[in-house]
C-alpha cells in the first residue's frame, strides 16, 4: 500500500467511524454550499430576471436626432443598433408624430411599428384589438372620448401639406378642402388605456403614416427596451454617441435608475445572506472539528508517539476537513441549482441558466471555508502532548 | 559504549523532584525492568527515555548522542527511528484493523508494507486476526498488536509501560514469552512494571523510590518461565 493510499484510507476510515457526527458537519457544509451556490446563481441571474421584469415598465433608452443632424433615418438607427447585442434587444419602436386633422380638429397621430410597441410598452391596455392590417388604428382613451369613437368605428384622417407648411392656418378652416389634402378612412381596432399622455394620441402603423403623408423615411424618436444593466446601458450610450453622431441616445432615467437601485439592494441582500450562512457554516464546522480533536486526543498522542510530525497531524486533520468540505460542496452545488431554480420559478416565473463553472467554484469555496474553520481545532491537535494523553491508569 | 545512558538526570515539577540525579546504563540487547511504587518516577523516566519529555537537568545519551536538549522535532525523529513503544492501554486506532494499526507505524517511519505488517502479526501469533478491528480483539490480542506495531520498524530499544497491567495471567504469559523471544533475538527491552513477577523475568531490575534508584537487582529467575 502506498503512503498516499494509506493516507486516504486513514482519513476516510476516520470520517466513516464518526459518521453521525460527521453527517452533521457535512449537512452544515452542504446547506452552506447550497445557499452559496444558489444565491450566487441568483446573484448573477437576478439582473437578467429583474431586467425582464423591468422591461414591463417601458422603454429604458430613446434615440432622438442630434442637434447637427437634419432628422433621424432608419439607416442611422440600424447603425446605432449594431452597438447593442441582439439578445439584449427586447423591443425597438420607431415613432413619427404628425399633427393631422380629424373632423377639422387637429389631432396628434403617432406612426410606429405596432408589433415592436407591444414589446416596448407591454403595460398598454387595449380595449378591442391591436391593429393587424393597414387601415386599422388605435385611439387613445381620451381622444376616443373627445371624438366619440368606439371600437369598430370609422374615422377619416386628413393630411394636407399646405396646412403642415402653414401652421398658422385658423383651426376652423376645413383642411380637407385644401387642394393637396389626402383623406383616408381608418377603422378603430382598439381603444388604448395607458394612464399616460398616449391616451390623447392616435396610433397607426408607419406604413399607414407613410401612405397618408407620402413620406416614408422620417422618424422623430425611437424607443428602445433593452435588457441590460445600468453600466451596460451607459456603455451603449457612449458608443452610439461616438459612432453615430447623427443620433443622440438618452437613457430613460426613471426606469434605469430605479432598476439599478432595486438590483443593487437585492444583490447586497443576497451577498449579506451568503456571508451570514457561510459564517454559520464555519461555526458549525469549527465546533464539530473541535469536538473531534478533543475526542481523538489519545489517538493524536499515539500518532505523535509513533513519530508523526505536527505537519503530518495537520495534513491528516486538514485532509479530513477538506474531504468533508469537498463532499459538502459537491452536494451543495447540485442542490444550489435546484434551490435557485425553485426561487426563480416562484419569484420571477422563469427558469435560470445552469452554470457548470459554479460546481468547481462551490466545491473550492466549501473546501476553503471548511479548511479555515478547521484552523483552530487543527492547531489544538498539534498542541496535544503525548506524554500526558497516553499516561497509563 | 552503552546503548542508553542516563547521567545525573533530574526532572523537576515546581517543588516536586520526579527524578533526582538518576544514573542508569542499559547495554545493547539487555532486558531491564524498572519497578517502584506509584509516584516513584517510573513514568517520568519512561517518558524521558522514549523522547516524549525532556529532563530538567542531566544527560540522556542514546547511541552516544545526548538527546536531552534536542528540539521537539528532532525528538520525534529519534522516537520514530529508534524507539518502539508498548502501552498498558494498548492505544490502538479503533477504526483501523489490526494490520492497519501496525502499518500506521510504518506510515510515519517509511512506507506502509502490508506483507511486513502481516509478518509482524504472525510473529505475535495474530495473523488470522489481522483484519479485525480492535473492538473485535481481546485485551491480550490488542496488546500483541501493540507489540507488533512497536517492532515493525526494527527499533534499537523497545520500551514497554506496564505491558501486562491490563491482562489476565494467560495473556501475561503470552506477552512475556514474546519478550523472552525478542530478548533472545537481541532486542533491547526496558519494561516499566509494578508486577514483581514481570520484574523478575528481566535480566536486571532497577527499583525507583522517590525519584532515585534505590537498588538494582540481577535476577536469578532471568530466562525462566513463570509457572503459575
Amino acid at each position: 500500500m502506498s503512503k498516499r493510499k494509506m493516507f486516504f484510507h486513514m482519513i476516510t476510515a476516520s470520517l466513516m467511524r464518526r459518521r453521525s457526527r460527521m453527517f452533521v458537519a457535512l449537512l452544515a457544509i452542504a446547506v452552506g454550499a447550497t445557499i452559496l451556490s444558489g444565491l450566487t446563481t441568483i446573484y448573477y441571474d437576478v439582473p437578467k430576471q429583474m431586467g425582464e421584469q423591468f422591461r414591463n415598465y417601458g422603454a429604458n433608452m430613446i434615440f432622438v436626432a442630434s442637434a447637427e443632424s437634419e432628422g433621424l433615418t432608419m439607416s442611422d438607427v440600424e447603425d446605432a443598433l449594431k452597438e447593442i447585442p441582439d439578445e439584449q434587444k427586447v423591443g425597438i419602436s420607431p415613432y413619427r408624430y404628425e399633427t393631422l386633422s380629424v373632423n377639422e380638429q387637429p389631432v396628434i397621430i403617432a406612426g410606429t411599428d405596432l408589433e415592436e410597441t407591444k414589446k416596448t410598452s407591454p403595460y398598454w391596455y387595449v380595449d378591442g384589438a391591436w391593429p393587424e392590417d393597414n387601415g386599422q388604428i388605435l385611439v387613445g382613451k381620451e381622444m376616443a372620448a373627445t371624438l366619440s369613437l368606439n371600437v369598430g368605428d370609422a374615422l377619416t384622417i386628413t393630411y394636407s401639406q399646405a396646412a403642415m407648411e402653414n401652421p398658422d392656418q385658423p383651426e376652423d378652416v376645413d383642411r380637407s378642402l385644401n387642394e393637396d389634402a389626402v383623406n383616408i378612412e381608418y377603422t378603430v381596432s382598439g381603444i388604448l388605456d395607458t394612464g399616460g399622455t398616449e391616451e390623447s394620441y392616435i396610433f397607426m402603423s408607419l406604413a399607414d403614416m407613410g401612405a397618408l403623408t407620402k413620406e416614408d423615411e422620417k422618424i422623430d424618436v425611437v424607443e428602445l427596451s433593452i435588457s441590460a444593466s445600468g453600466e451596460e446601458l451607459d456603455g451603449y450610450v457612449k458608443n452610439i454617441s461616438k459612432k453615430v453622431p447623427q443620433i443622440t441616445p438618452r437613457l430613460v432615467k426613471r426606469v434605469t435608475q430605479s432598476e439599478t437601485t432595486v438590483l443593487t439592494k437585492l444583490q447586497s441582500l443576497v451577498l449579506l445572506v451568503t456571508i451570514v450562512v457561510l459564517l454559520l457554516m464555519m461555526i458549525c464546522v469549527a465546533t464539530t472539528m473541535m469536538a473531534v480533536v478533543t475526542e481523538r486526543r489519545k489517538e493524536i498522542g499515539l500518532r505523535k508517539a509513533l513519530g508523526a510530525s505536527n505537519k503530518s497531524i495537520v495534513r491528516e486533520f486538514m485532509g479530513e476537513a477538506m474531504l468533508l468540505g469537498g463532499s459538502g460542496g459537491l452536494i451543495g452545488s447540485i442542490l444550489g441549482f435546484v434551490f435557485a431554480q425553485l426561487v426563480s420559478m416562484n419569484v420571477f416565473n422563469s427558469t435560470i441558466t445552469f452554470r457548470p463553472l459554479l460546481i468547481p467554484i462551490t466545491i473550492v469555496a466549501a473546501v476553503l471555508v471548511t479548511a479555515l474553520a478547521s484552523l483552530i481545532p487543527v492547531r489544538n491537535a498539534t498542541e496535544v502532548d503525548p506524554a500526558i494523553v497516553l499516561k497509563g491508569e | 559504549m552503552s546503548l542508553l545512558e542516563l547521567k545525573d538526570v533530574s526532572k523537576i515539577y515546581g517543588p516536586l523532584k520526579a527524578l533526582d540525579k538518576v544514573n542508569l546504563k542499559v547495554e545493547e540487547g539487555e532486558w531491564v525492568a524498572i519497578m517502584g511504587p506509584s509516584g516513584s518516577g517510573k513514568s517520568t523516566m519512561m517518558n524521558i527515555i522514549s523522547c516524549l519529555d525532556k529532563p530538567t537537568e542531566g544527560q540522556v545519551l542514546l547511541d552516544g548522542v545526548d538527546i536531552a536538549n534536542e528540539s521537539s522535532k528532532k525528538l520525534t525523529e529519534i522516537r520514530r527511528d529508534k524507539i518502539g513503544l508498548i502501552f498498558q492501554q494498548f492505544h490502538l486506532v479503533n477504526y483501523l484493523t489490526a494490520v492497519e494499526n501496525v502499518m500506521v507505524a510504518q506510515y510515519y517511519h517509511s512506507m506502509p508494507d502490508e506483507k511486513e505488517a502481516l509478518a509482524a502479526l504472525e510473529r505475535v501469533g495474530l495473523k488470522d486476526r489481522a483484519r479485525h478491528l480492535p473492538s473485535q480483539l481481546s485485551g491480550g490480542e490488542q496488546q500483541r498488536v501493540c507489540i507488533a506495531r512497536a517492532l515493525i520498524n526494527h527499533p534499537e530499544i523497545v520500551l514497554a509501560d506496564e505491558p501486562t497491567g491490563n491482562l489476565d495471567e494467560a495473556n501475561e504469559n503470552i506477552v512475556l514469552d514474546i519478550f523472552r523471544q525478542l530478548h533472545e533475538e537481541g532486542t533491547t527491552l526496558i519494561v516499566v512494571t509494578h508486577d514483581p513477577e514481570v520484574g523478575e523475568v528481566a535480566e536486571r531490575t532497577v527499583v525507583l523510590n522517590y525519584g532515585k534508584i534505590s537498588k538494582e537487582i540481577i535476577n536469578e529467575n532471568f530466562g525462566k518461565e513463570i509457572n503459575n
